[in-house]
């Protein structure tokens, strides 16, 4: 039986994002109560592989796989054999020796972990690469925005502002929104848009003079880390906010505020608008947890709608 | 002050190739025919010759018979990089795809940029390549792009010309400077155009395909703009330029308006921009990572008007091999290039021939006749007296290529996994059989 990998949104059909998201719902339950762990992946083991710096993924997904009993280990690429000059693929050979049944790896590289599940039979889920996919954090927006907007998403017009060109985060979410039916507007200056982005079916805008029409506002740091010096992607962070900056008088009463985190108050977002209660970054932040069990219990159990119990038997 | 090839010596071959259809424009040649070859020399053409004692016969009825091709752009990597090719290797790559001479670029370690490089070269040569080789003399010593390297006497050691291609060229102020010394040499100047702060860090296409996969997008006026500053250099020096691998639109109308100038200009095109998009990039294959990236298909329809109808003169493989290791990384930390020797008539027959964009007499004289001219290399042709530079190809039998079937040292060919038609079987260079897959 071929392996299950999550390396993008693409990878899932509107059926399967779905049922990860009903699946989330139920594991809420779990995280209300004193005793916050099932036995659902209880032997199974689960390594956490990144290459880049991160705080809300690899405590989300660590936490996810310790709730549903899983063993974990995590490996960073500062201190370990990649400071030895060791490649990608003799690392996985190596972990994979230990027959992991899930690697969960970020990693600067676009491809890495497609290129990586060719050398393991783990299922490799895409924690991030580069600027290519991260499929769990549009998984978990979609949560957040369903728990927040009710279930049906079909419709909803969601701007995705700030800096297109090098966020994951937007490759990812363009496809999930539009995957669940909704309107994706991109918005930011025209050097941090990619060229024909037009062609993923989305609006672009340079402005945001129509913003009132959004049902969402999904705000994006500036990526400065990933900005070569004297590219002038934008003249200076000042005017970036002047023009695009997320402040209460550019928002209409209602619209709902998001950001993958982490956030840059006073750049993108108005400190006013950051702990404003239509703002949605702490829920996401909490969703990411059921969202992630839920893809780590996808991964072993299928998008097979029957609960795990059942399923022995067949 | 010839432009001068290199291989092994060795009896002529004595050889009846029967019944296959001999495709040449230069002869004028579209028919079955039998030729007969006596010490490396066609003796003979005709039908149903009678095969003299000791001389081999090749059945060959349904096959295509076709002078040799000349590939002016190859990356032999030695000296330096004899790990992913030697001249040995490349030599069997070259006959294995029906060449029958190969130029290689001077990108080497060290860099051919002076004729104690050139002439240690030419001597390895003589002793292991088994297709006649020449070389390219770098256009600035050590390609840093500062001083001129001592292009006359390159030139009196047979270099084919001059390049600083794997990278682009420094200012243009040293094009020009190369440009008017190259008059003293009588040999042309190419180039890999790019403007590398367009090019910034760019690892494919920039358009569509690049906006979805979020990697870096190489613009296709990297290669535009500076095209177009090397065609007003060479305008107003009058000088012999060479525009390696072409591969956008905006290129191709720049080099049409030089044209229509009566520049001397020339250009190449190569398999794999002629054949592939930047769609097939969205696999993240690294083998289908090179520079110039793979366009659009309008870009790649374009060029093959431009081939077809002469603007683009020729077609050169670029061939680029690497170690495996090192293309067994992410897309965007591989390096740039693929193999093409040993799949460029197959490519192209499948794709253009097959598909119906472009004639084959066309297609042969764009990889045979037309690259020997450019070089001063006598053409190949199938007529008698010539030498035999000839190759047969099966055009019936589907090729699934793999790594296994491949004769070059590394196997990152971006047609790995692709199914091709054309598949030669049978290389005679320069009068000596190089390749016989016949057995």
């Amino acid at each position: 039986m071929a392996k299950r990998d999550l390396l993008s949104i693409d990878d899932l059909s509107r059926a399967d994002a779905e049922l990860i998201l009903e699946t989330a719902e139920s594991f809420l339950p779990v995280l209300q109560r004193d005793i916050k762990k099932v036995p659902t992946l209880r032997g199974r083991t689960i390594i956490n592989m990144f290459y880049e710096s991160s705080t809300r993924t690899l405590t989300s997904f660590e936490l996810a796989a310790k709730r549903l009993s899983a063993d974990t280990m995590n490996v960073r690429a500062s201190g370990s054999a990649v400071d030895k000059g060791e490649s990608l693929k003799d690392t996985i050979l190596t972990l994979s020796a230990y027959q992991p049944d899930i690697i969960v790896m970020r990693h600067p590289q676009i491809g890495a972990c497609r290129l990586a599940s060719s050398y393991t039979r783990a299922s490799v889920i895409n924690a991030g690469d580069g600027k290519f996919q991260h499929p769990s954090q549009c998984l978990l927006d979609l949560f957040t925005m369903r728990q927040a907007l009710g279930r049906e998403l079909d419709g909803l017009k969601v701007w995705i502002v700030g800096d297109i060109l090098h966020s994951r985060v937007a490759r990812s979410d363009i496809a999930g929104f539009q995957l669940l039916g909704m309107d994706v507007t991109v918005a930011g200056p025209p050097a941090l848009m990619p060229r024909e982005i037009e062609s993923l079916g989305v609006t672009v805008e340079h402005t945001l003079d129509r913003l009132a029409e959004a049902d969402v506002v999904y705000l994006l740091r500036m990526q400065m880390e990933r900005m070569a010096e004297g590219a002038n992607f934008i003249p200076s962070l000042r005017e970036y906010s002047a023009l695009y900056g997320m402040t209460l008088e550019r928002l209409r009463p209602g619209q709902k505020v998001m950001h993958p985190g982490p956030i840059n108050r006073g750049i993108e977002i108005s400190p006013a608008v950051a702990d404003h209660p239509d703002t949605l970054i702490l829920e996401q932040v909490e969703s990411g947890l059921a969202v992630r069990m839920a893809i780590l219990y996808r991964t072993i159990a299928g998008y097979d709608e029957r609960p795990a119990d059942e399923r022995g038997a067949a | 002050m010839t432009v001068r090839t290199w291989c092994r010596g060795g009896a002529g071959a004595e050889l009846l190739l029967r019944g296959a259809r001999a495709v040449d424009p230069l002869a004028g040649l579209d028919q079955a025919v039998d030729v007969l070859v006596r010490k490396g020399r066609i003796a003979e053409i005709g039908d149903r010759l009678e095969a003299p004692a000791r001389v081999r016969v090749v059945e060959a009825e349904g096959e295509l018979l076709l002078p040799g091709f000349v590939d002016l752009h190859t990356h032999l990597r030695t000296p330096g990089r004899e790990d992913e090719e030697d001249l040995g290797s490349a030599s069997a790559a070259a006959a294995a795809g029906g060449y029958v001479a190969v130029f290689g670029m001077a990108n080497t370690d060290p860099v051919v940029d002076s004729a104690a490089v050139l002439e240690g070269l030419s001597r390895q040569a003589s002793a292991e390549a088994t297709v006649p080789t020449g070389f390219y003399a770098a256009m600035s010593r050590e390609l840093a792009g500062r001083q001129l390297t001592e292009m006359h006497e390159l030139a009196q050691a047979g270099a084919v010309g001059f390049s600083d291609d794997g990278v682009p060229v420094a200012t243009a102020q040293l094009l020009r400077r190369a440009l008017q010394y190259a008059k003293v040499t009588d040999r042309y100047v190419a180039i890999h155009a790019q403007d590398d702060s367009l090019m910034g860090a760019g690892v494919m296409h920039e358009g569509a395909v690049s906006a979805k996969l979020g990697l870096g997008g190489i613009p296709a006026i990297a290669e535009s703009a500076d095209v177009a500053r090397a065609l007003e250099v060479a305008r107003y020096e009058a000088g012999r330029l060479h525009l390696c691998h072409l591969s956008t639109t905006l290129a191709l109308e720049h080099l049409a308006r030089a044209r229509d100038l009566g520049l001397p200009v020339s250009a190449e095109a190569t398999p794999h921009h002629l054949t592939l998009t930047d769609e097939a990039v969205t696999s993240l294959d690294p083998n289908l990572k090179m520079n110039p990236p793979l366009r659009p298909e309008a870009d790649r329809r374009a060029l093959v008007s431009a081939l077809r109808s002469g603007l683009v003169d020729c077609v050169a493989t670029d061939h680029a091999p690497h170690a495996q290791y090192e293309k067994e990384v992410p897309f965007e930390a591989a390096p740039f290039g693929t193999t093409g020797l040993e799949t460029a008539f197959a490519a192209l027959y499948t794709a253009l021939v097959a598909g119906g964009e472009l004639s084959l007499a066309v297609l042969v004289e764009r990889m045979s006749q037309a690259p020997a001219r450019l070089a001063g290399l006598p053409a190949p042709t199938i007529a008698v007296g010539e030498p035999a530079d000839l190759c047969l190809v099966d055009t019936s039998t589907p090729w699934l290529v793999s790594a296994a079937d491949l004769h070059s040292r590394s196997s990152n060919s971006a047609w790995l996994g692709r199914t091709l038609q054309g598949r030669v079987t049978f290389t005679v260079a320069a009068g000596r059989v190089a390749f016989d897959d016949r057995a």
